[in-house]
């Protein structure tokens, strides 16, 4: 837990050390974390930083596992429905497809963007970071990069879409008998990755590569 | 516990709200930048209420249709049934599925409604000052974020099924006009849970002066106080 100064300081110019709380703007003086712990502020209790133990390496290793997972997941169908010899296959590109043709253009693209494009996003824009800051690079247009990942973070949904294949085959196992595919089984694997990545990685080092125009910004 | 503290916009300082770095803001030079990521700073999110109401006003309007417009047609050789979102909860909660029954009456219309009001209540609390449990509202704050997504839910479960069961003869399933309302209702109350500013909340333990400048970033005129505030210099 970080600590704040007394009330009634006044301070001519914002130390370095110092952070403001995002979600209450208590100033806290930053502590140096043990590796795995994370700083808490003191008022409201927000989260403000973890200290991820090689967040870089093991970060660039679970991109690049699931974006392996990902690709099989988009390409192979994910189930298949069978019922008296007639029956009926899908990918995720499918379904999209699908709900197009059915004038659905508004959920069809809703689903197309939550799914597909942000996830891939995600996945390459997280690769052009961390390859190049591994090997000791500051690629360009990272500023802009972090900015755009940290935007499109909320709508990258497939932890739902996981749990609507599992409601999806609930609801068909009453009138047909099931085929699971291959993307099924990534779709998990990407479920749990994304998850693990959304712990190792760590923005805060990455913005620690850019340097300020000015020491502290003060323009006086 | 004590709720007053020294907070950044009392000391002048701006906290990016993209790369986080504290900064001071540049005087007069109009639109201050971010030193690191040149990201436009505020010290608040500008004119975050008004926005965010006017977006959590639009998802109540749509919540109507959303729930009461048919979400999935399902027709076979021997049934047809055409379902809204509360309707095909009781259908499968009938069928014996009950734990599946409970996930979606929990995804679809529980989290909705309790964004809806969360949201209300956190905006209505802020423009009234409020200094009631800061620390509860904050933590709701946190969990209106955390649960919104789950309700895409029930879209992702029509659109699977819609694209599956195209077998002409035997059974068709179609999504419903419901669906488009309710996912715009999910993307709505998404963007205002984002819009909204947490800090807000804190406000109220500030000295005056500070509380007004932040109130006045968030478009919200404090009209009792402005009167007699200093002028600058």
């Amino acid at each position: 837990m970080l600590s704040t100064p007394r009330p009634g300081t006044k301070m001519a110019r914002p130390p370095r050390t110092y952070v403001a709380c995002p979600e209450c703007d208590l100033l806290l003086r930053e502590i140096d974390l043990a590796p795995g712990k994370s700083a808490v502020c003191c008022r409201c209790g927000a989260t403000l930083y973890h200290n991820t133990t090689d967040s870089l390496y093991r970060t660039l290793a679970l991109v690049t596992a699931t974006v392996i997972l990902f690709t099989i997941a988009n390409i192979y169908p994910i189930i298949g429905i069978e019922n008296q010899g007639s029956g009926n296959v899908t990918n995720l590109y499918g379904a999209v497809d699908s709900l197009w043709d059915q004038e659905m253009h508004f959920i069809s693209s809703l689903v197309f963007i939550t799914t597909i494009v942000v996830p891939s996003l995600e996945l390459a824009m997280l690769l052009y970071l961390l390859l190049p800051l591994k090997l000791g690079l500051v690629p360009p247009g990272l500023a802009l990069i972090l900015r755009f990942l940290q935007g499109i973070k909320p709508w990258g949904m497939v932890e739902v879409f996981m749990l609507g294949i599992l409601v999806a085959l609930v609801k068909l196992t009453d009138d047909f008998s099931i085929i699971p595919g291959v993307a099924l089984w990534s779709f998990g694997g990407v479920t749990l990755m994304m998850s693990a990545i959304a712990v190792t990685f760590n923005p805060r080092d990455a913005w620690s590569h850019l340097e300020c125009r000015t020491a502290d910004g003060d323009q006086k | 516990m004590k709720y007053e503290g020294v907070t950044a916009a009392s000391q002048g300082l701006c906290s990016c709200h993209v790369c986080g770095l504290l900064s001071r803001p540049a005087q007069n030079q109009g639109k201050a930048h971010c030193p690191r990521c040149s990201s436009r700073l505020h010290l608040r999110k500008h004119n975050c209420v008004g926005q965010c109401w006017a977006l959590l006003i639009a998802a109540y309007i749509l919540y109507l249709p959303a729930n009461l417009l048919i979400m999935m047609e399902t027709g076979s050789l021997i049934s047809y049934r055409r379902d809204t979102i509360m309707s095909g909860v009781i259908y499968l909660w009938n069928s014996g599925s009950m734990g599946v029954a409970s996930i979606v009456f929990v995804a679809s219309i529980l989290v909705p409604l309790f964004k809806l009001i969360a949201l209300t209540y956190l905006l209505l609390t802020v423009q009234k000052k409020s200094r009631v449990k800061p620390g509860e509202r904050t933590r709701l704050y946190r969990v209106v974020e955390l649960v919104g997504r789950w309700s895409m839910l029930d879209i992702y479960v029509v659109t699977l099924l819609a694209a599956l069961v195209q077998l002409h003869s035997m059974a068709t399933v179609k999504a419903g006009p419901g669906a488009i309302f309710f996912g715009a209702v999910v993307v709505l109350t998404m963007f205002a849970a984002m819009r909204f500013d947490p800090r807000l909340i804190w406000d109220p333990f500030q000295n005056g002066e500070t509380l007004a400048k932040c109130r006045e970033e968030a478009g919200l005129p404090n009209l009792e106080q402005q009167q007699d505030a200093p002028a600058p210099q």
